[in-house]
């Protein structure tokens, strides 16, 4: 043996001590509670374990022993930053299991809510990215464009956050006198300004493509494989929008695009959650054109005690948010199973996260942007 | 008066500089944090614009409770923030502010420069393995591999100007530059590397991996607390003024003006706060880089252009 052969086996033996570092779950960039356990080797993980359910309030058990009707507030808690979109999600399920008529003016506003919501959603995400990489101003861009979006959802549903306000049968209220205008000035403040503000704040930053491009890649069979839902299915290039594939609502009467990319890494996916809230501002904008008079809310038994069984989903800004409810004649569901996007594509971390640096995964679950509130439901 | 009452004097004089400066520019970095990211900053306490709020902070500092962390390295732990901060404190000595109005005006003024401030990679180092803490242990490593491969490209960068004026004293760079005119004229390249290296150098965005909020919480100090975490802070705030008026001293000039000894001192603070004003923009605009890419930036792009800069000028001087 020669000497240098020696020293080589010795150092081997040595070894590398591999570090179990703790993110979270009092983390700042962990998006709420996730604690994420992960093994270093340096600075490279070699495994990363998401560990769940510190938000854990009992949601499917709970509302077992509520009337339908009351279920509606709670589903708001769900995903916090898609307050609409999990309102009419469970609505719609109940609406299909007890056949209940909406009208024609109630669903365009459910329409229009869901989609402003989308581009409130979409914008924290940005913001959180961003933060995610360091750059703190345009977190606070982000939040700035949301608050804004905020002020008109107060004005229609009284809350900016849980707004209880997609009811059985139609919504709680009719929209007020002139807040159409409102949304359409916001609506071109965002396609003419601010989105081109963050293009040059940030997008085009050569740091911000460099830590994204490439980076986190999912190929397209692993997104299939792992149930990957919303902007990170359509990130790795599926092209897959419940809102065309499986209009829901009136959906099928709106002009509008899906978008994909093909790359499937973190780019892809921050890229299609920027173009989705430009064809959100689309839909928006037809649903005001075509939107009739008339009532918005509809006739509902005052007992409801719909039976059999159900799943019907929604898009969310996260992805195909889901409900399954089964009724077995009573005034309260017999079983509410929600199928939250986030859980899904929080599934994918460890996937992901291999190889990666300390300072990737950060940015993967900025990504996958996963909301606690559904993830542990 | 005796040689060693002049000395405490001046000793005084720079520390409370370096308190006053501190907390100046803790405010400052607040208020311009403010405008750019569309809100107001601080503007509670005080008029005009919040003033007061550095006065606020330095008491909150001074009161809050200082916590050791039951596993760590009590003495190591101990002295992290004091040996972070003395070298920090000593580097004024060859700083001219004026004329006369420099601690001590050495001939090697810019050797005595560099071996000053890698020292404060010590006081890291200590606080990262001393508190104990995986965060403050990766974030210790990273200022050492970062510290360690930027310092090179930002004392090369000085090289090119040590070689034009022909010495290594600080205040015989600016003489030189008050008869030829500023050094960034033929240096430009050597000021860009500087530049870059020195944001390195001082952790500060697009560079602040050791800090790195959102993946190491914040790095090496994130278990001190009280006027220990504010001691890091001033050392901190104090090393981007001492930097920031290096780099004024090598490219821009220094102190020179033809309004007398005042007017020499203020123009050098003008150009020194100029370049803090800079780099705070720089902090609130980018996003961080990644390890990886740092390195390939200081080892493949900064070493070479750095010394292609040395043979550049040494090509000027041979014609």
């Amino acid at each position: 043996m020669s000497e240098i052969e020696a020293r080589r086996l010795k150092a081997e033996e040595v070894g590398h001590e591999k570090l179990i570092l703790n993110l979270g779950p009092q983390h700042p960039s962990t998006h709420g509670v996730l604690r994420v356990i992960t093994t270093l080797e340096g600075e490279r993980i070699t495994e990363a374990e998401p560990d769940i359910g510190f938000l854990h309030r009992n949601f499917e058990k709970i509302v077992e022993g509520w009337t339908w009707s009351q279920v509606i507030p709670l589903t708001d808690r769900n995903d916090y930053l898609a307050n609409i979109n999990n309102e009419h999600a469970y609505v719609l399920a109940v609406e299909k299991l007890a056949g209940i008529e909406v009208p024609e003016r109630a669903e365009y506003i459910r329409v229009i809510m869901s989609e402003l919501n989308r581009i409130a959603s979409h914008l924290l995400t940005f913001g959180t990215f961003a933060m995610d990489m360091g750059a703190f101003t345009p977190f606070l861009y982000g939040f700035r464009e949301r608050e804004l979006l905020y002020d008109i959802f107060e004005k229609v549903t009284g809350a900016r956050m849980m707004h209880n306000y997609v009811r059985l049968s139609g919504v709680r209220n009719d929209l007020p006198d002139g807040w159409d205008k409102e949304v359409l000035e916001f609506l071109d403040r965002l396609e003419n300004d601010v989105i081109p503000d963050y293009y040059d704040l940030l997008i085009k930053n050569p740091i911000f493509e460099a830590r994204s491009l490439g980076v986190g890649v999912l190929t397209k069979e692993d997104a299939i494989a792992y149930g990957a839902a919303g902007p990170i299915l359509r990130g790795s290039g599926i092209d897959w929008d419940l809102r065309r594939d499986m209009p829901y609502s009136i959906y099928d009467r709106f002009d509008f695009e899906v978008i994909t990319r093909e790359e499937g890494d973190h780019y892809a996916r921050f890229m299609v959650r920027m173009d989705e809230m430009i064809e959100s501002a689309k839909i928006i904008r037809q649903a005001f054109e075509q939107m009739p008079e008339g009532p918005v809310m509809g006739k509902v038994p005052r007992v409801l005690k719909p039976e059999g069984d159900i799943y019907s989903a929604v898009e969310g800004p996260r992805g195909e948010i889901g409900v399954y409810l089964v009724g077995d004649g009573n005034f309260k569901p017999y079983r509410v199973k929600w199928r939250a996007p986030s859980f899904s594509n929080l599934s994918i971390l460890p996937l992901m996260a291999k190889g990666q640096f300390v300072a990737d995964i950060v940015l993967t679950i900025g990504t996958l942007d996963p909301i606690f509130g559904e993830v542990d439901r | 008066m005796p040689e060693w009452v002049m000395a405490i004097i001046k000793i005084l004089i720079v520390l409370a500089f370096i308190g006053l400066n501190g907390m100046f520019l803790i405010w400052a970095e607040r208020k311009v944090a403010g405008f750019i990211q569309a809100r107001i900053g601080p503007a509670r306490v005080g008029r005009p614009q919040g003033f007061f709020q550095l006065f606020a902070d330095a008491i909150k500092m001074f009161s809050k409770e200082d916590v050791r962390p039951a596993a760590a390295d009590k003495w190591v732990w101990w002295f992290a923030p004091v040996v972070f901060f003395t070298p920090v404190a000593m580097a004024f000595l060859v700083l001219p502010f004026g004329p006369n109005v420099i601690g001590l005006d050495m001939n090697i003024g810019l050797i005595y420069l560099a071996a000053v401030a890698s020292f404060a990679l010590l006081g890291v180092f200590m606080a990262g393995w001393g508190s104990n803490n995986k965060y403050s242990l990766l974030g210790a490593m990273r200022a050492g591999a970062q510290m360690i491969s930027y310092e090179i490209p930002l004392i090369l960068a000085t090289i090119g100007v040590i070689m034009i004026t022909g010495t290594l004293s600080t205040q015989g760079i600016v003489e030189y530059q008050v008869a030829h005119g500023w050094n960034i004229k033929t240096q430009f390249l050597a000021f860009v590397v500087f530049f870059i290296a020195m944001l390195a150098e001082l952790n500060r965005t697009p560079f602040d991996l050791v800090i790195a909020e959102s993946e190491l919480t914040s790095g090496f100090f994130t278990e001190y607390s009280g006027i220990r975490w504010g001691m890091f802070m001033f050392a901190e705030y104090t090393n981007i003024f001492v930097m920031s008026a290096l780099a004024v001293t090598l490219f821009f000039g220094g102190w020179a003006s033809p309004f007398g000894l005042v007017g020499s001192v203020l123009i050098f603070l003008i150009k020194t706060y100029a370049i803090v004003f800079l780099i705070i923009w720089i902090r609130w605009s980018v996003p961080r880089v990644r390890i990886d890419q740092l390195m390939t930036l200081g080892w493949k792009f900064l070493l070479p252009l750095s010394l292609f800069n040395i043979v550049f000028t040494g090509l000027i001087l041979l014609i």
